[in-house]
This record gives C-alpha cells, sequence and structure tokens, in this order.
C-alpha cells in the first residue's frame, strides 16, 4: 500500500501546493466554515453542524483506520494468507446497534433545535419580503411604505460578460443592493415570504437559515438579531437568467436608528410608489392616485426629463433581459431596438409594460412601479436604440391604462 | 472488437455485420456494449459541459458565458451525466454480466433489449438538438422546477419528450433484467446463491419500474401546464408549484440508489477477488439492500426543508433519512471487513474499488450532515450539496462504473488493459476528483449557492482550485478512453479465470466470452 498511500499524500500535497500558489491573490480571508452567526439560531445551528461533523470524523477514523491497516498489512506482497471467515454475528449486531444509538444522539438535540425555528410566535416586526425575477420586494406590513431591493447600479455595471472591470475593485462584488433592509437589533422579525413569478429562497448565512418564496404560497421565517452590522446573502433558489444576481443586504441597527429611519421612510412613502406587491394592486390605486404621490419631476414632463430618468430606470428593471443596449437576446429576450412593440402602437406597449405577457419571463411592471415611472420606461424604449418615434409619453396615458 | 466476436462464435448463426449487426443485434452482449460505449460518449459530452461550468467559474465576474447559457450547461450537464452516462452503464454492465454471472444464455427478451437501448440515442439526440434552438436548450435544472421550467422556450416539449423517451428505456431495460434473473438462473443457483452484482440490480429494477412511471406523470403534468391550459403546478389556476417538487423527489430519491445500487453490487464483486476472501456477511449485504431500497420511498422530502413544510413532517423526513446510515454503514462495515486478513492486491480495478468505498464513504457522511433538518436550512442550495451529490456520484457511481470496466474488461475483449496507464488514470482521477470536489464543501459552508455563473469574491481561491482540478479529471478520462480503445484492438491475451482471486460463473467461460455462451446451463455446486 507503500504505493496507494504516497499517492494519496501526493494528492494533499499537490492540494497544498495550490492553496498556496493562489493564496497571494486572496481577496479575503480563507473561508472553510459556516458562520457562527449572529442569532441564537444560528448559533445553535453551527454547534449542531460541528456536532455532526465531530461524529463522522470519529467513525471516519475507525472505519478508514480499520481499513488502512488492513491495506497495509494484508497485502500479498508482505506474504499475507487470506482468512476464510464470511460472517460473524457478533460483529454484524454490533455494528447495526451502535449506529441506531449514535443517529439517536444526533436526532435528539436536531428535533429540539427544529422546533425552536419553526415557532414563528411573538414576533416583533412583520415583513413581507417578495421574490421578483431578479430582485426583492419588502413591505413593512404595520407600517404601510415598502421598497424594491435589486443588485447595486455599480455591481450591475461590473458583472455584465466582458465588463472590464475587476470584481476585486468592487467592494463586496454581487452582495450590494440599492436599498437594504433595515430592522432593529434585538427584535424578533418575521418575514412572510412570497413570489411574484417563479420559486426564490431568502437566505442570509448569519441568520441560521433560508426559507423558500413561492408564488401563490406565503412562508414564514423569522430571525432575531443580537449584533448590529450589515449582514449579506442572495436568493439560494434556481430563479432563471439573474438568479446569481439578486442579493440580500439587511441592516441590523439599534432601535433609535430604526425608529430614525422608520420616520424618514413613512414621510417619503407617498413618492415611493415602487413598493406595492401584485397581491395588493387596490394599494397601488391609491397610491398613484393620491395628488401627493406625483414626482417633483411630472409638472415639467418632457422628452428630456423622461429620456434621463428612464435610461436609469429601463436598465435597472429591464437591462437584465433586454440588455442595456436594447438588443435583447431573441428570441428567448426579444430586442427592444427595432422592435414592433416599441415602435408600433402605444397603447400596446404600455399594456406589454403593465401586464406583461403570460408564460414567458416577461412580467408585468404595472403594479410594480408608478405612472411616472412607467411612462418614462415607455418614453426611453420608444427613442433609444434608433427606435427615435418622438413621442412622449404621459404619466396620465399610464393612469388611464390602469 | 466485432472482428474478434465474430471469429469467436462457435455456432452458426448468421447475423449481419457491420453497422445492421448493430441496430439489429438481440445479442445480450452487443447490446451490453452498445449501451457502455453510448454512456461513454455521454460521459465526456457531459463532461465537456462541466468543464465550461468550471470554467466560468475559475474566476469571479463573467468571462466566458452568458448566464442563460450558463444555467443551460448546469441543466443539460446533469441530465445527460445522470440519464446518458451514469444509468445506461450500469444497464450495460448488467446487459453482459447478469446472464454470465447467473449462468444464462441470453436475455429473457432479447428484441425488447434491442429496443431499450435504440430508444436511448433518439432521446439524447431530442435533448441534445436543443443546444442549437435560437432560444437555447432548458435552463431551468434538472429537476425541472415550475414555475420556472414552464418559462423555457421552444425546447420544453423536446425535453419532456426526451425525458418521456429515457423513462420507457429504463423501465423497459428493468423488465428485462427482472424477467432473466427470476427466470433464467442456472439450476440450482437459488436466489441467495447469486452474486451480489445481480441481486444489487434485481433491487435496482424494481425501483426502476415503480419511480420512473411516476418522473413520467410530473412532466406530463408540466407539458399539460403549459400548452393544455391546466394549473396542476401553477397557484393562480388553484395549483400547486410543492407539488411538482413532491411528485419529482418521490422519483428522485429512489433514482440516487438507481445509480449507486448496482455500484455497490460491482464493489462487492472486487474487494473479494483481490482479497482472495470470501465476500464478508453475504445475507446481511443483501438485506442491507433492500432495505436501502425500502427506505428510498420514504425520505424524498429531505430535499426540500425549506419549502415551508409543517413541522410534523420535517421531524418525520429527518429521522427517515438519518435511518439510511445504518444500512449503509452496514455494507461500508462488510467491505473492511472482507479486506480485513485477506492476501490483496492492488491492480487497477481494486484500486476504483478501494477509492469508492473511501470516498463513497466521505459523501454518505455529508450525507448524514445534509439529514438534520436544521442545519440542512443553512447548507439547502449551496456547493455544499454540490460537494456531497459529486462525491457520491463521480468517485461513487461512476468509480464504480470504471472498476467494473477494468474488471471485466479482460473478459469482453480478451486482452489485458495496460495495467501502468490504467494505474495512471486512477491516480490522476482519484486526486483530481478530490481537488475539484472537496473545495466545494468549503465555499458552501461559506455561502455560496449553487447553479450561479458568479460569485462574491470571498469564494474565489477554492473556486479557482475547483477549476483546475476539473480539467484534470476531464482530460484524464480520454486516457480511459484510449486504454479501452486500445485493450479492444489488442494486448496481452487473457486467461478465462483472468484475476487470480476472482471466482463466479463468467470467469468459466472463454476470454474473450463467445457470441454464445451457457447454451447448456452450467452446473452449480
Amino acid at each position: 500500500m507503500s504505493n496507494s498511500k504516497l499517492g494519496r499524500l501526493a494528492g494533499m500535497t499537490t492540494a497544498m501546493f495550490l492553496l498556496t500558489a493562489i493564496s497571494p491573490l486572496a481577496h479575503a480571508a480563507w473561508e472553510v466554515n459556516m458562520p457562527r452567526g449572529v442569532t441564537a439560531i444560528s448559533q445553535e445551528v453551527y454547534g449542531l453542524h460541528m456536532l455532526i461533523f465531530i461524529i463522522c470524523c470519529v467513525i471516519a477514523f475507525v472505519v478508514f483506520g480499520a481499513m488502512f491497516y488492513s491495506i497495509l498489512r494484508h497485502r500479498k506482497s508482505l506474504g499475507a494468507q487470506p482468512a476464510s471467515f464470511s460472517h460473524s454475528t457478533k460483529a454484524e449486531i454490533l455494528w447495526t446497534i451502535v449506529p441506531c444509538l449514535i443517529l439517536i444522539g444526533m436526532a435528539v438535540p436536531a428535533a429540539d433545535t427544529l422546533i425552536r425555528m419553526e415557532d414563528t410566535r411573538g414576533s416583533d416586526l412583520s415583513i413581507k419580503a417578495t421574490g421578483y425575477q431578479w430582485k426583492w420586494g419588502y413591505e413593512y406590513i404595520d407600517e404601510g411604505f415598502g421598497f424594491f431591493s435589486s443588485l447595486h447600479p455599480d455591481h450591475n455595471v461590473a458583472r455584465q460578460l466582458g465588463s472590464g472591470i475587476d470584481p476585486a475593485s468592487v467592494d463586496n462584488y454581487l452582495r450590494e443592493v440599492d436599498n437594504p433592509l433595515v430592522v432593529p437589533v434585538g427584535a424578533k422579525v418575521r418575514l412572510l415570504l412570497t413570489a411574484s413569478d417563479v420559486i426564490h429562497a431568502w437566505w442570509v448565512p448569519d441568520f441560521g437559515g433560508k426559507k423558500d418564496a413561492i408564488p401563490g404560497f406565503v412562508n414564514e421565517f423569522w430571525f432575531k438579531p443580537e449584533e448590529t452590522g450589515i449582514f449579506r446573502g442572495q436568493c439560494a433558489e434556481l430563479c432563471g437568467r439573474d438568479h446569481g444576481f439578486m442579493p440580500i443586504v439587511v441592516k441590523v441597527v439599534t432601535q433609535d436608528e430604526y425608529e430614525a429611519w422608520r420616520t424618514e421612510q413613512m414621510a417619503s412613502v407617498s413618492v415611493q410608489p415602487a413598493v406595492i406587491t401584485s397581491e395588493t394592486p387596490a394599494m397601488a390605486m391609491e397610491v398613484s392616485s393620491d395628488p401627493a404621490a406625483a414626482p417633483a419631476a411630472v409638472p415639467e414632463w418632457s422628452l428630456e426629463t423622461a429620456m434621463a430618468s428612464g435610461e436609469s430606470l429601463y436598465n435597472a428593471n429591464c437591462g437584465a433581459c433586454h440588455q442595456i443596449n436594447g438588443k435583447g437576446m431573441p428570441p428567448t429576450f426579444p430586442a427592444i431596438a427595432g422592435s414592433p412593440v416599441a415602435t408600433g402602437d402605444v397603447e400596446a406597449h404600455i399594456e406589454m409594460a403593465m401586464n406583461g405577457k403570460p408564460g414567458t419571463a416577461m412580467a408585468g411592471f404595472g403594479p410594480q412601479l408608478s405612472d411616472a415611472q412607467l411612462a418614462a420606461i415607455v418614453t426611453y424604449q420608444r427613442n433609444a436604440f434608433g427606435n427615435e418615434t418622438g413621442e412622449l409619453v404621459s404619466p396620465d396615458q399610464i393612469a388611464a391604462h390602469r | 472488437m466485432s472482428s474478434i466476436t465474430a471469429t469467436q462464435d462457435q455456432h452458426d448463426d448468421h447475423h449481419p455485420t457491420g453497422l445492421k449487426r448493430w441496430l439489429t443485434t438481440t445479442n445480450h452482449k452487443d447490446i451490453g456494449t452498445l449501451y457502455l460505449v453510448f454512456s461513454l460518449i455521454m460521459f465526456l459530452f457531459g463532461g465537456s459541459m462541466a468543464l465550461v461550468i468550471r470554467a466560468e467559474l475559475f474566476q469571479p465576474g463573467l468571462q466566458l458565458v452568458d448566464p442563460g447559457f450558463f444555467n443551460q450547461m448546469t441543466t443539460m450537464h446533469a441530465l445527460i451525466m445522470v440519464f446518458g452516462a451514469i444509468m445506461p452503464a450500469f444497464v450495460g454492465l448488467a446487459n453482459w454480466m447478469v446472464p454470465l454471472m447467473v449462468g444464462a444464455p441470453d436475455m429473457a427478451l432479447p428484441r425488447l433489449n434491442n429496443w431499450s437501448f435504440w430508444i436511448l440515442p433518439m432521446a439524447f439526440t431530442l435533448l441534445g438538438m436543443t443546444l442549437l434552438f435560437p432560444g437555447g436548450a432548458p435552463a431551468a435544472g434538472w429537476t425541472m422546477y415550475p414555475p420556472l421550467v414552464l418559462q423555457t422556450g421552444d425546447a420544453f416539449p423536446f425535453l419532456i419528450f426526451a425525458v418521456h423517451l429515457m423513462g420507457i428505456s429504463s423501465v423497459l431495460g428493468a423488465i428485462n433484467i427482472i424477467v432473466t434473473i427470476m427466470n433464467m438462473r442456472a439450476p440450482g443457483m437459488g436466489l441467495l446463491k447469486m452474486p451480489l452484482f445481480v441481486w444489487t440490480w434485481l433491487i435496482t429494477a424494481y425501483l426502476l419500474i415503480l419511480v420512473m412511471p411516476v418522473l413520467a406523470g410530473a412532466v406530463t403534468m408540466l407539458l399539460t401546464d403549459k400548452y393544455f391550459g391546466t394549473s396542476f403546478f401553477l397557484a393562480a389556476g388553484g395549483g400547486d408549484p410543492v407539488m411538482f417538487q413532491h411528485i419529482f423527489w418521490f422519483f428522485g430519491h429512489p433514482e440516487v440508489y438507481i445509480m449507486i445500487l448496482p455500484a455497490f453490487g460491482v464493489v462487492s464483486q472486487i474487494i473479494p477477488t483481490f482479497s482472495r476472501k470470501p465476500l464478508f456477511g453475504y445475507d446481511s449485504m443483501v438485506y442491507a439492500t433492500a432495505s436501502i431500497a425500502f427506505l428510498s420511498f420514504i425520505v424524498w422530502a429531505h430535499h426540500m426543508f425549506t419549502v415551508g413544510m409543517p413541522l410534523a413532517g420535517q421531524l418525520f423526513f429527518m429521522f427517515s433519512t438519518m435511518l439510511i446510515a445504518v444500512p449503509t454503514g452496514v455494507k461500508v462495515f462488510n467491505w473492511v471487513a472482507t479486506m480485513w486478513k485477506g492476501a490483496m492486491t492492488f491492480e487497477t480495478p481494486m484500486l476504483f474499488a478501494l477509492a469508492f468505498v473511501f470516498l463513497f464513504t466521505i459523501g454518505g457522511f455529508s450525507g448524514l450532515m445534509l439529514a438534520i433538518a436544521p442545519a440542512d436550512m443553512q447548507y439547502h442550495d449551496t456547493y455544499f450539496v454540490v460537494a456531497h451529490f459529486h462525491y457520491v456520484l463521480v468517485p461513487g457511481a461512476a468509480f464504480a462504473i470504471m472498476a467494473a470496466v477494468y474488471y471485466w474488461l479482460p473478459k469482453w475483449t480478451g486482452h489485458m488493459y495496460n495495467e501502468k496507464l490504467g494505474k495512471l488514470h486512477f491516480w490522476l482521477s482519484a486526486i483530481s476528483v478530490n481537488v475539484t470536489f472537496f473545495p466545494q464543501h468549503f465555499v458552501g459552508l461559506a455561502g455560496m449557492p449553487r447553479r450561479i455563473p458568479d460569485y462574491a469574491t470571498q469564494f474565489a481561491d477554492f473556486n479557482a482550485i475547483s477549476s483546475v482540478g476539473a480539467f484534470v479529471f476531464g482530460f484524464s478520462q480520454l486516457l480511459f478512453t484510449y486504454i479501452i480503445w486500445s485493450c479492444a484492438r489488442g494486448g496481452q491475451k487473457a486467461t478465462d479465470q483472468v484475476w487470480e482471486g476472482a471466482d463466479g460463473l463468467e470467469w468459466t467461460v472463454p476470454s474473450p466470452a463467445p457470441h454464445h455462451t451457457f447454451d447448456t446451463p452450467p452446473v452449480i455446486k
């Protein structure tokens, strides 16, 4: 066996060399284990993980020890004569019973933790989180405000194929959003998870787990962060092309900071119509028909202002599929440049933008965006990429379509 | 190889030659060869897709492929490896070896046998051609979860019908194997005298018959949801997307054992041969295999701990899953006890079998960790899971297939393979497979989800190592292909028994095995 043992050793050494060869390029510590996290549950889960891991290591030591001893000593080249035994009832009963006992020893603490994890009672704050292709919508149910949380625009540029931007030069590459979730430290936060299109999963490792967000159903997940800080995660269930680009960032702040942030959000709720999820069309109506809801830009609604805000809104909401250059990826994601929809009947265009196309990844953005935002996007699509229709779509046209 | 078998033919049967021979053959050895060659081609094809994935993941940032194409690669890689490489390889081994091991002249249903093979190239043509479609291949993962899979473009019906054909092929193959084993054993070969490879295949065949129709039902419901206005899995019409997952995994978990039980059988043939000692605990091996097969039907929802099941459901599936460790443990202990006080030698098949025991057990340990529901909330859908199932499928199932090929190749071709090159292939594969998959445990635990084309920079280093390992592993398989090819063409003449410690009916026939064997049933002691 010296031969095969040497080989194994050689394997390990190769791996080690590789490690040292590449490590100068390391951007962060070599993280090899599950984070302990910042909730009581996440620490329990870490403890369970380590317990099972150590038990496995002990079993591995015994089993592989016997195997390697045998490989080293019971070899023909050393003149070993084969024994002829083919069973031993005593040994077989022993190695059936002992694993059962070990398993019971694992199952008890695991069940205990699981029961605590599933106890969503007595929460201090309820937030509805809705998964979209590809962003998260958060709604603070009791406070009546909400917002969308997408991959940060800088990261969105850096992550494009052949962007030429070194990911190492972007802080927290792919783990940064425009609007992070903000929660107070020490509060039991209950997430009500759902999705508008396909299944997503909400996961921040520091909070001890993940839960699927399923269209048409509401799942519950809770966490009670014990430390302030910024915690990052991302969607964990394959949800289409940009599954890798829908991060989750949670800012855990002190109670005072949270109150200040909350007041600010509630004050600006009327100019934050990009809030409401598809399940609450009535609220969307209410927000957009509120006279105070009109963004400041509306009184001077012109092709220039609409194009300017339309471009950034298009890049954030449409660029993932239709591409920032408007060329799309036909036939799955049609081009906007020269498209019959974007150069044809304006009503059909508004209808497509607001209600989507069933059976495809084209979502209806009516419930997600305000009249002004939709008008800006439609205007942009009708005038950018060489479409040059010269048409200006007004927020009133969108409102009339609702 | 055709010339070899033809010259060895002692019967005056007049089968066609050339392409027509392979198209119309009803001979179990020919069909076994077809299955094995087909699975090798699929293994290289699916493997090259894995290399596209690993090349993109070598560094953070998108360098090579569009994220949509990346998803096509992960989906196609999995479908091809599961249904095109691993499963047909085991069916090929069964075709070649089951009749030889039970002393039967051929499979019980030879024409059906031809048909079950030739369905497969059609199925994979349907699936593979979607890569050339304007909208690309399916990209929703091999698990085909709705509603995402319903967003697939023109490739969708091709995916569904390809899966149907693969299922039909598997069920027909399974029926043939069961009928052969039940009816065509040589006189005196009682069920508990059958070689373990035959036993594991018998149980696997029952699993196939029980679960492939379930998969067919699930994908048919997807088809009607997409084209005929039903809402089995669409909440808007009163359906439930999670129901698909329940049905899929009711197929999917037994499927996992369909891919590993025959591997257990192979290893249980090889370890006694090279330890020169009978298999330890034959009866308990049979019972352990049967228990694993039974348990595989009551653990499916451990793939779904995060979908929001009731607590009682989670507890049940956690406990039942943990139970699988007991019969699996019995198998590992029995293999080690078989080696104990043997007189071992380490030819290539034995090396692969030993690596199987060692590395499959590591995959078993991570499987036990994944069974712990609270911890699975962290592990689920991360690279830890990717590492786990690749440990049981690559150094598990695939290594067992390679071990079997080296073990029986001299019997098939009449020549010894090149032992030096075989050993080189083993060491390259065994080292690179660990370099590829071991670091994936770390990135998974540290928080990297699976099925993403780009990742946060803290995962960069382990991903780079993993990609290096994958390329070494991938190119090592070209060596494997060369070894098989050169062995088929010539080499040192193999004896009938081939291996000093080999025991069983297949070693009593000449090497290469003549076109027809056991026309008169052998006598079982």
